[in-house]
């Protein structure tokens, strides 16, 4: 596996300044994501998980410390389309058809019309809704529209996946059969992701690396290194490395709230 | 056991007549209200006639009788009740006169009388349409500028919501001096009233659409460095479309409004506004309220032929 690093973060500070005076965001974030990992970002709300990646979608600008993304500043990575994001909500436009959905990134960043169209085939056939780029979202249901927001966010060949709680507003069994899915189309694209959840057992059984991240100021209090294998089938979840995995996982949130 | 016979209308006719009988039955009460009004209001009329005509009516003396109230008269005089409904100069016209007098003067009449309501309405409706056309286009660029920039939000907002304070009873006559004075006449100075009415409600309606868009939108837009132009028209647009749709259902009835309004100063000869003006010179009340419900029915068709462009438009964007 080739180990170059996608992002580094390097004393990374983010401070926002509000009302009731500043609220540091992040707080001497220190992070390197190698290509092809799988990284997931857990903790409370407010720790900075979304806001970290946000910063590395450059739709937030750090206010100390440097980020790097595939070698470049935020910004220019936004250019080159280094990276496809990716919302709670699935954000499609009600008034295009799903195959126009997945072209909006597509016509903006102007492609062809024949490209456009052959990659909107591959992206369907990628998330498993291959047929339905006729309908319109509210055809779908939420998990399926979910999936075709991911596809919107695979079409123009970005290498980085962000994700923000993509399934959050999702049940636990759509959510369970989307993991799934989801590491089947990271093991097909080798995509290198970096993931924002809520959930311990989604965190778990997706990754290869565990950022714990604890708030008031928002920072890292523990990585793990998954000692899973990449194959994981759902049942992977009763095994006792698993287990002691999670188990980790919540001592580090538990650590980052007892001074609260 | 038998199957369940299932005896109910279909969802189409029993939601039909759902709907139809419980207008019928409030249409009856309007018009059962309208001809019981009709008594008191012109009662004093119908009593006058009957006593130039011979017959004995009381109290007999005149001045009494204007000073009583219309019901009182009404039950002393039961006999010229049934002539409240027929009179010639009616304080208040009966339905079927109102309705007798749009018969005669749409559909008996040739279209270029000027004596015909449709004649009068097609001078209304020219000025209405091309003040609402005026009205939606100048609403829409204020909102796109509006939405866009800061300033304009600041300065232009303030004034237009200043401008719909004015009445425009007082604000007509002076539109109409003004561009009288410049050399503007005819249909120019109504359409201009027109589309002062009409593009508030499209300016409102359109930056509420406009920025409709939630932050996730707009940021979806950033991760693909988007311009400002592409999330104008890819996504700014399209999500104002219903939004529009309903200040347009709003503005073209205010267009109306202010194309009457834009006849009254004028002393105009024609148009809708002019029959009513004429119809209160000369005490014609059932040239009024036909004229009135000229007015009403044309509203009512423009806002619904709106309608029917709407649902057409948002049910082939996807929207409906």
């Amino acid at each position: 596996m080739n180990t170059s690093p996608v992002i580094e973060a390097r004393d990374l500070n983010l401070t926002f300044e509000t009302n009731d005076g500043p609220v540091q965001a992040l707080k001497d974030v220190n992070l390197t994501i190698n290509k092809g990992d799988f990284v997931s970002f857990i903790g409370p709300s407010g720790c900075g998980k979304t806001t970290f990646l946000r910063v590395m979608a450059a739709l937030e600008h750090p206010t100390a410390g440097t980020i790097t993304v595939n070698g470049m500043t935020p910004d220019e990575a936004r250019r080159k389309r280094a990276y496809g994001y990716v919302f709670q909500a699935a954000g499609l436009y009600p008034w295009r058809t799903i195959a126009r959905n997945i072209k909006l990134p597509l016509e903006i960043m102007g492609y062809s019309r024949a490209d456009q169209d052959t990659r909107v085939e591959e992206v369907l056939k990628l998330v498993d809704l291959d047929g339905f780029g006729g309908k319109y979202p509210w055809q779908l249901s939420g998990g399926m529209q979910q999936r075709a927001s991911i596809a919107r966010a695979l079409a123009f060949d970005a290498d980085i996946l962000l994700m923000d709680e993509p399934f959050g507003a999702l049940d636990e069994i759509v959510r369970d059969h989307l993991n799934e899915q989801l590491l089947e189309l990271w093991a097909r694209t080798e995509k290198t992701i970096a993931f924002v959840t809520h959930s311990i057992p989604e965190a778990v059984y997706l990754s290869t690396k565990i950022v714990v991240m604890s708030p008031r100021p928002g920072r890292i209090t523990d990585v793990i290194e998954s000692p899973l294998p990449r194959d994981r089938p759902l049942d992977i979840r009763d095994t006792q490395a698993f287990l002691d995995v999670a188990h980790r996982v919540r001592e580090g949130l538990r650590a980052g709230h007892s001074y609260d | 056991m038998t199957e369940p016979v299932d005896t109910t209308p279909s969802r189409w006719a029993s939601g039909v007549t759902g709907i139809v009988f419980p207008v019928l039955v409030v249409l009856a009460i309007i018009t059962a209200i309208w001809y019981a009004v009709c008594v008191p209001m012109n009662i004093h009329g119908a009593v006058q006639s009957a006593e130039r005509a011979g017959v004995v009516v009381i109290p007999e003396d005149a001045k009494t009788r204007r000073e009583m109230g219309g019901v009182a008269l009404a039950l002393q005089n039961t006999g010229e009740i049934s002539d409240v409904w027929s009179q010639d100069r009616p304080r208040l016209p009966a339905p079927h006169q109102v309705a007798v007098e749009l018969w005669k003067t749409t559909v008996l009449k040739k279209v270029t009388s000027k004596r015909s309501l449709i004649y009068h309405g097609w001078i209304t409706l020219s000025a209405t349409l091309l003040g609402f056309a005026f009205g939606t286009g100048l609403g829409i660029l204020l909102a796109i500028g509006i939405v866009h920039s800061r300033v304009m939000d600041m300065s232009v907002m303030p004034w237009a919501i200043i401008s719909q304070t004015i009445p425009i009873i007082a604000l007509a006559p002076m539109i109409i001096v003004v561009l009288y004075s410049i050399g503007v006449q005819g249909i120019i100075p109504k359409a201009v009233i027109s589309a002062y009415l009409s593009f508030f409600p499209v300016v409102v309606g359109m930056v509420k659409g406009l920025r409709s868009p939630d932050a996730m939108q707009l940021d979806l837009l950033r991760t693909y460095s988007a311009s400002k132009a592409q999330g104008f028209w890819k996504l700014r647009l399209p999500a104002s479309m219903p939004y529009l749709f309903t200040s347009l259902k709003i503005g073209i009835a205010a267009s109306l409004v202010g194309a009457i309004v834009g006849e009254l100063p004028t002393g105009a000869v024609s148009g809708l506004g002019a029959r009513l003006l004429a119809g209160s010179y000369y005490g014609q009340t059932v040239q009024i309220w036909s004229a009135l419900f000229a007015a009403a029915i044309l509203a009512a068709c423009l806002v619904a032929i709106l309608g029917v462009i709407e649902r057409v438009t948002l049910k082939r964007m996807g929207m409906a």
